[in-house]
């Protein structure tokens, strides 16, 4: 056999033991068998040395060239056998990945401080500022100071819990306002969020709930200002261009007084059960500040005007999410609770 | 106040549906609470004539009646009542009739004797209360006639809730008044003028509370005939304005309140000894009221009395003595103004609320008194007859009401509600309401507002008046501006909704609970305590303000542990109720946790919650203070809590809060069937915490240590951790408890804590010698103090 044979024969020797190789010891076996420094491919090139200096370039070059060939292709299977392992390895650690995730849960903030939050934003991103006070509160605060005197027959609109004859539990937050006026001088913007009580308990009452009482005092605040304030409130919070309407009304802190109806988002203004079939659904009470308020917190109402709104939250929550009884907001029932 | 549409539409009739003419007195500030049909549903129902009346021959209780009225002549009529008699008219529905709640009258035959219609008690077609016999009408109703024609039943009631400022419009001539206001259409009321008088007697009348009441109208009729009827057509005005008819006297009074809004009382002139005095209660006085109950006279209440007694609670009701009654023959009228605020207040502090009380605490029309005289006098003259005698009028001019001008500056119009109107607008709106317009000048104007609006005192009730009229909706909305300016806001300060969210991300759900609850539960949690307790309480189970946020949360979970729910982790935050010297209201946040320390899962992990699963939770919202150094936790003592296994929270040296676990016999009380974990925490001590400040890192190698020793089973691990790192020196970067653990192989009085140690140094490598002096120095420092030994 000559040279020329023999390097071919070894070289597909070796080519075949390659791809019959099956794992990685087998094929790093041919690559010593072959390649090694005792390998057979390299034993030809140690015989080069017998040959003449005209023959062994030539030759040589055909040596290496072989060796290359066989070294590619010895890569290129480690290569694929290497994957092969690694996907045999990773299917074996394959899990199901729609299981659910360990940990804690999440919670959820009540559907009323959901609102709550909700309003809170919409007034804070036009640079109104949040107040707050005492539940328990004195009459003063309560009543006197935002023009109901003892005996008043507004005074009947509230069934007012007693601590004793001068202290109540505030029955609306609009006693923050005379509060936050005695402290701060206008302009004021400012919202007051918070627990109110009335001594009133049915299907539709409940003796504790949420209001939120807005207060604007500047130069030149006028109704229509009041107008524009809770028309955009209003379609901010039901997304919606919902329509609203102001229907004159009474509360002794407020010349002239509203009380805003909003179209019922059930039946969209055509009377359903929600509305008791007028349409309209009373969802607020506002007015312009009574000079008397003014005078009590000793702002100059010649120069100062303002406006003021109290909102209830349930009815807020109520319309947003559908909830269809008020009683449900303090069962607290987490099967109510988790779906907000 | 509620009110026949027809009747209304006899003094003001503009051309509006009903529905319409509500919709729009109810956006005048009128609000319209409801429209209702003024009889039930019913057909077939004529005025039936009984012709005769026999025993029926098989039933003691029935009668065998002859009816005239059917068309077709006199039919034969089965019936129960004991007043049917010969010669009465009476509703006759007739065969074929259909009744309210859908009955229809069919041919019958009752115990072998037929019947051909029904004869109907008034209860029966749901025009009134009377119940007990058939409903007899007037004699002069006409036989046959239909009832419904008759009774002019084609009407509705309107009911208005008004606001406690409109008092003027407690009548049908102000509710005209204003929707011809309203309509520009012209408002015309019945003719009233002055009634003769037949005699000349009168009663002296002095009005000794001057500033109670100014003005006191009176007049004596003569010789009335009480046992006269009162007409069908006022019967069913009062009915359909949600009065009973009582007698014709008392009718006439309440029909006169209705129509003109004044409340007036007549006594029965026999009764009387000597002239009317107007004056406050005296000590020791009492009177027994028209409904019969008596009751003790409260200082300052105005009183109408004679010589010699109290006759009657100004203005709220009158007494049963001197009532007109079926024997009475000469009657005293009065019809007088009481001041709003000698009314207010005073129906209410004797338990009453009357048609009067409402009014005149409200303001009647201090004009008002001779016209509704007139106008009463009128009307009992034509039902029971009589001789009036002149129209005596006092009045105090010191003490009325003073005329109320208002001066109106034209660019307050502008200014106040943001939309111009003319000037023509401005007075034609006011005047139509009834002002005067007194003065003029180049600002604005002056105006007297009319006597029965006392809600109008200053410019800004007439700018309502001029938006009410105009109408709200016709005035635009429009954007204000503000000169912004950024408030400060500390960085140091966490608000509340911050730690909210925490929770929130630890799986908490947000209760909101009464700030009321029982006394029992208050003192479960707070046996010292005597809580705010509320004067007028809805029930016994809200009766007491809470002094902790914990049992309303603890109910919660009774809650929702009734309704399968078998974990639950639960806060609330809001206001407790600290009663003593001077009440602390206080922001609270607390917590509860129950059942296993996981939602049910896949992994199996089913280990139930304990005490350090709460705690690290309460760190984790004290961490986010940014100054969780400042924090530590003490064994504690509460009565509701696990003896132990509970802990101050300490900020310093001050306790703001408190953790653990239930105690087992109030768990045994709630009926909890595991124990329960809460936390309660004072807001106002975590609001304020740090801005972090950097401090350089090492570039040099940590070292570790770890320490595993025996100490007594008693010593705390914030003890050790002090001595520690006491001991350990300022190279001590870390350190951490890695394994706690008591029982099998070690003494029982000693437990086995391994400690943790990690070393660092700012500016150099430590070495070998250095660490371990450190680790000597804490050893020594542990063996001295805690009688500690290396494992």
């Amino acid at each position: 056999m000559d040279r020329v044979e023999e390097l071919q024969l070894l070289t597909e020797q070796a080519l075949g033991l390659v791809k019959r190789a099956d794992d990685l010891a087998v094929l790093d076996q041919v690559r010593i068998d072959y390649l090694g420094k005792k390998g057979l491919l390299t034993a030809l090139l140690k015989g080069l040395g017998r040959l003449s200096a005209g023959e062994r370039p030539a030759a040589g070059a055909k040596i290496n060239e072989a060796t290359r060939l066989v070294q590619d292709k010895i890569n290129l299977r480690r290569t694929m056998l290497e994957q092969e392992a690694i996907d045999a390895k990773l299917a074996l650690e394959t899990i199901d990945v729609t299981l659910p995730g360990r940990g804690e849960e999440q919670g959820n903030a009540h559907p009323i401080t959901r609102t709550l939050k909700r309003v809170e934003a919409f007034f804070i991103s036009i640079g109104f500022s949040i107040e707050t006070g005492p539940e328990i509160e004195q009459d003063y605060y309560n009543f006197e100071a935002l023009n109901i005197p003892a005996h008043h027959p507004a005074r009947a609109m509230h069934d007012t819990f007693y601590i004793d004859p001068a202290t109540v539990l505030r029955t609306h937050t609009s006693s923050v306002q005379i509060r936050t006026m005695e402290k701060k001088s206008p302009p004021l913007r400012i919202i007051c969020p918070g627990r109110v009580y009335r001594c009133d308990s049915d299907v539709t009452h409940s003796p504790m709930f949420h209001q939120v009482e807005g207060l604007v005092i500047g130069e030149n605040i006028s109704f229509a200002h009041l107008k524009g304030c809770i028309d955009q409130f209003l379609r901010a919070f039901f997304e919606a261009e919902v329509p609203v309407r102001f229907r004159p009304s009474y509360f002794p802190f407020t010349e002239p007084s509203a009380e805003v109806d909003i179209q019922c988002t059930a039946c969209g203004g055509e009377g359903c059960r929600v509305c008791s079939g007028s349409g309209w659904l009373e969802i607020l009470g506002c007015g312009m500040v009574h000079p008397n308020v003014f005078a009590a917190c000793d702002i100059d109402s010649e120069r100062y005007s303002g406006f003021a709104f109290g909102v209830g939250i349930e009815r807020l929550a109520m319309l947003r999410y559908g909830v269809n009884d008020l009683r449900l907001f303090f069962d607290n029932d987490l099967r109510f609770l988790k779906q907000f | 106040m509620k009110f026949s549409n027809s009747w209304l539409r006899e003094w003001v009739n503009p051309e509006l549906t009903t529905q319409d003419l509500a919709d729009q007195i109810t956006m005048a500030g009128l609000e319209v609470e409801g429209v209702e049909k003024v009889a039930g549903d019913f057909s077939g129902v004529v005025v039936g004539e009984i012709v005769t009346c026999e025993q029926h021959p098989d039933a003691d209780k029935l009668r065998v009646c002859k009816v005239a009225g059917h068309p077709e002549g006199e039919m034969q009529v089965v019936c129960g009542a004991s007043n049917a008699r010969i010669g009465i008219k009476v509703p006759f529905a007739l065969v074929g009739a259909k009744l309210p709640g859908g009955v229809r009258i069919k041919r019958a035959k009752l115990r072998g004797v037929e019947s051909f219609g029904m004869l109907c008690a008034q209860a029966e077609l749901e025009l009134g209360e009377g119940g007990d016999g058939i409903w007899e009408l007037p004699e002069m109703a006409p036989t046959g006639t239909d009832l419904y024609e008759y009774l002019e039943l084609d009407d509705e009631t309107i009911e208005v809730d008004l606001t406690p400022n409109r008092s003027d419009c407690l009548s049908v001539a102000g509710i005209a008044r204003e929707v011809g206001v309203l309509n520009r259409c012209t408002v015309q009321g019945p003719e009233i003028g002055p009634v003769s008088q037949q005699n000349d007697q009168s009663l002296p009348v002095s009005l000794l509370a001057e500033a109670a009441c100014p003005r006191y109208v009176g007049r004596v009729i003569r010789n009335i005939d009480i046992k006269a009827q009162t007409p069908l057509w006022m019967q069913e005005r009062l009915r359909r304005g949600g009065l009973r008819s009582i007698d014709p006297v008392v009718d006439v009074t309440n029909y006169v309140l209705l129509e003109l809004g004044q409340p007036m009382h007549a006594f029965d002139l026999e009764k009387l000894s000597g002239g009317i005095k107007v004056r406050m209660t005296e000590p020791g006085e009492e009177l027994t009221l028209l409904d019969s109950q008596k009751v003790k006279l409260q200082e300052g209440t105005l009183l109408i009395a004679d010589e010699e007694k109290p006759l009657a609670i100004a203005g709220i009701m009158g007494g049963l003595d001197t009532s007109v009654t079926g024997d009475t023959q000469h009657l005293f009228l009065e019809s007088a103004f009481f001041n709003p605020v000698a009314i207010a207040g005073k129906a209410r502090s004797y338990g009453l609320h009357t048609d009067s009380s409402h009014r005149f605490e409200r303001g009647v029309d201090y004009r008002l008194q001779e016209k509704a005289v007139e106008r009463a006098t009128q009307l009992l003259l034509d039902i029971v007859g009589g001789e009036p005698g002149p129209v005596h009028i006092r009045e105090l001019s010191e003490t009325m009401p003073a005329e109320r001008h208002i001066t109106l500056r034209r660019a307050r119009v502008q200014q106040g509600l943001g939309v111009t109107l003319t000037d023509n607008e401005i007075v034609d709106i006011l005047t139509r309401l009834g002002l005067e317009k007194i003065d003029q000048n180049e600002e604005g104007w002056t105006f007297l507002a009319p006597s029965f609006r006392f809600d109008l005192a200053i410019e800004a009730d007439l700018l309502e008046e001029l938006a009410r009229v105009y109408g709200y909706n016709r005035i635009p909305g429009e954007s204000f501006a503000a000169q912004l300016e950024i408030a400060p806001r500390p960085e140091s300060e966490t608000a509340q909704r911050e730690f909210e969210q925490i929770l929130l991300a630890h799986g908490y759900f947000e209760a909101i609970t009464f700030s009321f609850i029982d006394s029992d539960s208050a003192v479960l949690f707070d046996p010292q305590a005597e809580p705010v307790a509320l004067q007028n309480p809805i029930s016994a189970e809200l009766a007491v303000m809470r002094t902790s946020l914990l049992p309303g949360l603890c109910k919660v979970l009774q809650y929702n542990l009734n309704r399968q729910q078998n974990r639950a982790r639960l806060f609330e935050t809001g206001l407790r109720f600290v009663p003593g010297p001077q009440l602390r209201q206080e922001q609270m946040l607390a917590g509860l946790v129950y059942g296993s320390r996981f939602a049910e899962n896949w992994t199996g992990n089913k280990d139930a919650v304990d005490f350090y699963d709460i705690k690290a939770d309460v760190e984790a919202l004290l961490a986010h203070t940014g100054a969780s150094e400042e924090f530590h936790f003490e064994t504690a003592k509460h009565p509701a809590l696990h003896p132990g296994q509970t802990a101050k929270i300490m900020r310093g040296n001050c306790e703001m809060g408190i953790i653990g676990a239930l105690h087992p016999q109030v768990q045994k009380k709630l009926a909890l069937r595991k124990p329960a974990f809460v936390f309660e925490l004072s807001l106002e001590a975590m609001g304020k915490g740090r801005v972090p400040v950097f401090s350089p890192l090492s570039k040099f190698p940590e070292v570790r240590r770890d320490l595993a020793l025996l100490i007594d089973a008693d010593v705390p691990a914030n003890s050790l951790v002090k001595a520690t790192v006491a001991a350990a020196g300022e190279t001590l970067i870390d350190l951490k408890i890695f394994d706690v653990y008591q029982g099998k192989g070690i003494d029982l009085n000693r437990k086995s804590v391994a400690l943790g140690l990690t070393f660092q140094h700012s500016s150099r490598t430590l070495n070998d010698e250095e660490i371990n002096a450190a680790i000597e120095a804490v050893v020594g420092k542990l063996e001295e103090m805690y009688n500690a030994s290396l494992r």
